[in-house]
């Protein structure tokens, strides 16, 4: 069956990479939330040039690779491997976020930002105390997606020596000679990864569904 | 106006046509994966649609597990890991492979969920009129839900284009590959070649997108 | 309005036409595992030779031209004309550190002219011809660097390599303490390199005298720590083959064509 001594022989490089696409993952869904929130903020403000920036930034980083990006990140700027993917992917993912967000608060009915605006709080605090809150429930499945494309693409911090999963199985795979078993292997702790998270946005949707 | 200077020896006829050349490879790629996986896409989502016993659940294992994984994986995988257990490609091969089996895992969950969206009493109203379970399906059901499909169709293509460049790894000659090499020359290349990059993703991907809008309004 | 009968029609049409242009593509294995290799370059009339499109100095694919240019290509082809005079057309391939061998055993390429170091473990892969190259792993740095020999790579330094070299293998091996960073090509390895990634790239000198050629800020220190012969490799059991590019070595080094293509390119 599968070479499981390749498991055992290089645990710890396998749980190196394993906490290494974790911890990438994790912070660049943080910053990419954020930074995401800001742009769908941006678009929707009042303000043209702010609307244009917003929708500018949206639209170029969604129509480019998000290798290109990383790779970009990597060269131009002063970071190393897995700072550079991490922010590539933040880069990339916020744009998605925005959008998905920005479905959100349109779907918010306007009478909330009315309300909220005649009792006496500004845009700003209209959007962050109200709106948002709403917007944000009605993405959370979608947001799960984007955290799940954010495993999958965690995957290309390998490619500037970033040191994570998909990187180690390279080099695991580059030492032993295995490249089957030690691929299906880098798959089996992908899947560990993404499978509860599919199965946790899944379960969300149907919640969802049926509080409509 | 120093730093004009990479941008200047950049710039030139040779590069350009060079990128193109690589662009012309993405293109290709990409259009041959996205036509199999649609076909393939195609025929998963309506067998699972059909809900027929044993094979369904079959696919909707294979089609989670391939959905769930990094498509770079699935890349290596298939260009370093299959000549193990003798089955050897070529590049270019090994990509259209690997983005064929990435994007008929999605395909076929946006045509089953279109097929899903066409409401139960479409069904039923062929087979009243005597129609047999498949034929509803190829005269009544599939002709609206591919009409519904074609927007997030046309959005899986433009990932595709994107997700191409990943085939860089195993050497395909695509657009990234080719700037590659031209900034391999000299460090300060790096910056006026990958602007001309992202230019040339944008320039058609945001097409494709507009095009996915206009028939999504054309829709409703 | 779709008709589904033709939709299904064109479907069926397109993915035929489709897995016939795949297959076409994997089709070239002509050379199959069974027929002996030199007696099918004879057959055919043409000799692949898989040499790299990333390496300066040995292959180098130039993006302006695309001719690729080397000693590792100029010498293949005199090998050919030794070997064959004009009757075998030499034809050239791309090939990487990871996809040599590969390629050799799938019969894409009849021989593997890319730099390639021979060492045990690789013999019991592919058969090699004699050494054609005689290089050694060496250090690359900026020129005024604190590295200045292998000793200098301590705990905390970076070192840059290309994945599945044997120069990972060895620098591991020789600097335990430093931290070794692996890239998909030479390319890139510099790339990150200028970029400031890391404090030297290790690989063959023959390699890094490249580099170093395209941007004289760099330069080899340390000498070489190890030993790095290329030989020619082709599919494990095609002796004739081997001894009939083992022959036209031999000639070549004779007439002095050999020295006169090493010195074409290198200048050391």
């Amino acid at each position: 069956m599968l070479d499981f001594s390749i498991l055992t022989d290089n645990l710890d490089a396998f749980l190196q990479g394993l906490k290494i696409t974790i911890i990438s993952s994790l912070i660049a869904l943080l910053s990419s939330f954020i930074g995401g929130t800001l742009i769908a903020v941006l678009r929707m403000a009042p303000v043209k040039p702010l609307n244009w920036l917003g929708t500018a930034y949206v639209e170029f980083i969604r129509n480019i690779p998000v290798l290109v990006i990383i790779f970009f990140t990597y060269l131009a700027g002063n970071f190393g491997g897995m700072t550079a993917g991490t922010i590539g992917l933040t880069i990339y993912t916020a744009a998605f976020i925005a959008e998905a967000i920005r479905a959100g608060i349109m779907s918010v009915p306007k009478g909330q930002m009315e309300a909220a605006r005649s009792t006496g709080l500004s845009y700003g605090q209209a959007m962050r105390l109200v709106v948002l809150p709403q917007a944000i429930k009605i993405v959370i499945p979608s947001l799960g997606n984007q955290f799940i494309n954010l495993v999958k693409n965690s995957s290309l911090l390998a490619v500037v020596a970033g040191g994570d999963l998909m990187y180690q199985g390279d080099l695991i795979s580059a030492k032993t000679y295995v490249t089957f078993d030690t691929y299906i292997l880098v798959a089996l702790f992908y899947l560990i990864l993404t499978i509860p998270l599919s199965l946790g946005v899944g379960f969300l949707e149907k919640r969802m569904a049926r509080s409509h | 106006m120093e730093f004009l200077a990479p941008f200047v020896e950049v710039y030139t006829l040779d590069h350009f046509k060079f990128l193109l050349e690589g662009f012309a490879v993405t293109l290709k790629v990409a259009a041959i994966s996205i036509v199999l996986s649609f076909v393939i896409g195609g025929l998963i989502g309506t067998v699972r649609y059909a809900r027929i016993p044993v094979v369904s659940k079959l696919l909707a294992l294979v089609v989670e597990t391939i959905r769930n994984l990094p498509l770079l994986l699935i890349i290596f995988f298939t260009y370093f890991a299959l000549p193990e257990i003798g089955l050897e490609m070529e590049i270019s091969t090994a990509a259209i492979a690997a983005l064929t089996v990435f994007e008929s895992a999605m395909i076929s969950e946006i045509i089953r969920g279109g097929l899903n969206s066409i409401e139960k009493g479409q069904i039923e109203a062929g087979r009243a009129s005597g129609l047999t379970y498949i034929q509803t399906l190829r005269y009544i059901i599939l002709p609206q839900a591919l009409r519904r499909m074609v927007p997030p169709i046309v959005s899986q293509f433009i990932s595709l284009l994107k997700d191409t460049s990943l085939a860089v790894v195993i050497a395909l000659p695509d657009l990234l590959h080719n700037g590659q090499i031209i900034y391999a020359q000299k460090g300060s290349y790096v910056i006026p070649v990958f602007i001309i990059m992202a230019l040339m993703y944008f320039i058609v991907n945001y097409a494709l997108s507009l095009v996915a809008r206009k028939l999504e309004l054309k829709q409703s | 309005m779709f008709k589904t009968k033709n939709f299904m029609k064109i479907a069926l049409v397109t993915t035929m036409a489709a897995l016939f242009l795949a297959g076409c593509g994997g089709d070239k294995d002509s050379k199959g595992s069974s027929k002996d290799v030199l007696a099918q370059i004879k057959e055919e009339k043409k000799i692949v030779f898989g040499v790299k499109h990333d390496t300066r100095l040995f292959g180098l694919k130039n993006p302006s031209t695309g001719e690729v240019e080397g000693f590792d290509i100029d010498l293949s082809k005199a090998l050919a004309e030794e070997m064959f005079g004009k009757d075998v057309k030499p034809e050239y391939v791309e090939v990487t550190s990871k996809t040599r061998v590969g390629l050799l055993n799938n019969g894409k390429v009849d021989a593997v002219v890319a730099t390639m170091t021979i060492t045990e473990e690789r013999k019991k892969e592919v058969d090699f011809t004699d050494v054609y190259f005689d290089a050694g792993q060496s250090l690359l740095v900026k020129k005024g660097s604190k590295i200045q020999s292998i000793k200098d790579l301590k705990k905390g330094t970076k070192v840059l390599a290309v994945k599945g070299s044997t120069s990972t293998i060895n620098i591991r091996e020789k600097a335990p303490e430093t931290t070794v960073l692996e890239f998909e090509n030479y390319a890139e390895a510099f790339t990150a390199l200028k970029a400031g990634k890391g404090d030297a790239l290790t690989t063959d000198d023959a390699i890094l005298y490249g580099m170093a050629e395209e941007d004289p800020s760099y330069g080899l220190v340390g000498g070489t720590f190890t030993e790095e012969p290329y030989g020619i490799a082709v599919k494990k059991g095609n002796k004739a083959l081997v001894d009939e590019l083992n022959k036209a070595l031999k000639s070549l080094k004779d007439s002095g064509k050999y020295d006169e293509i090493k010195n074409k390119w290198i200048k050391n």
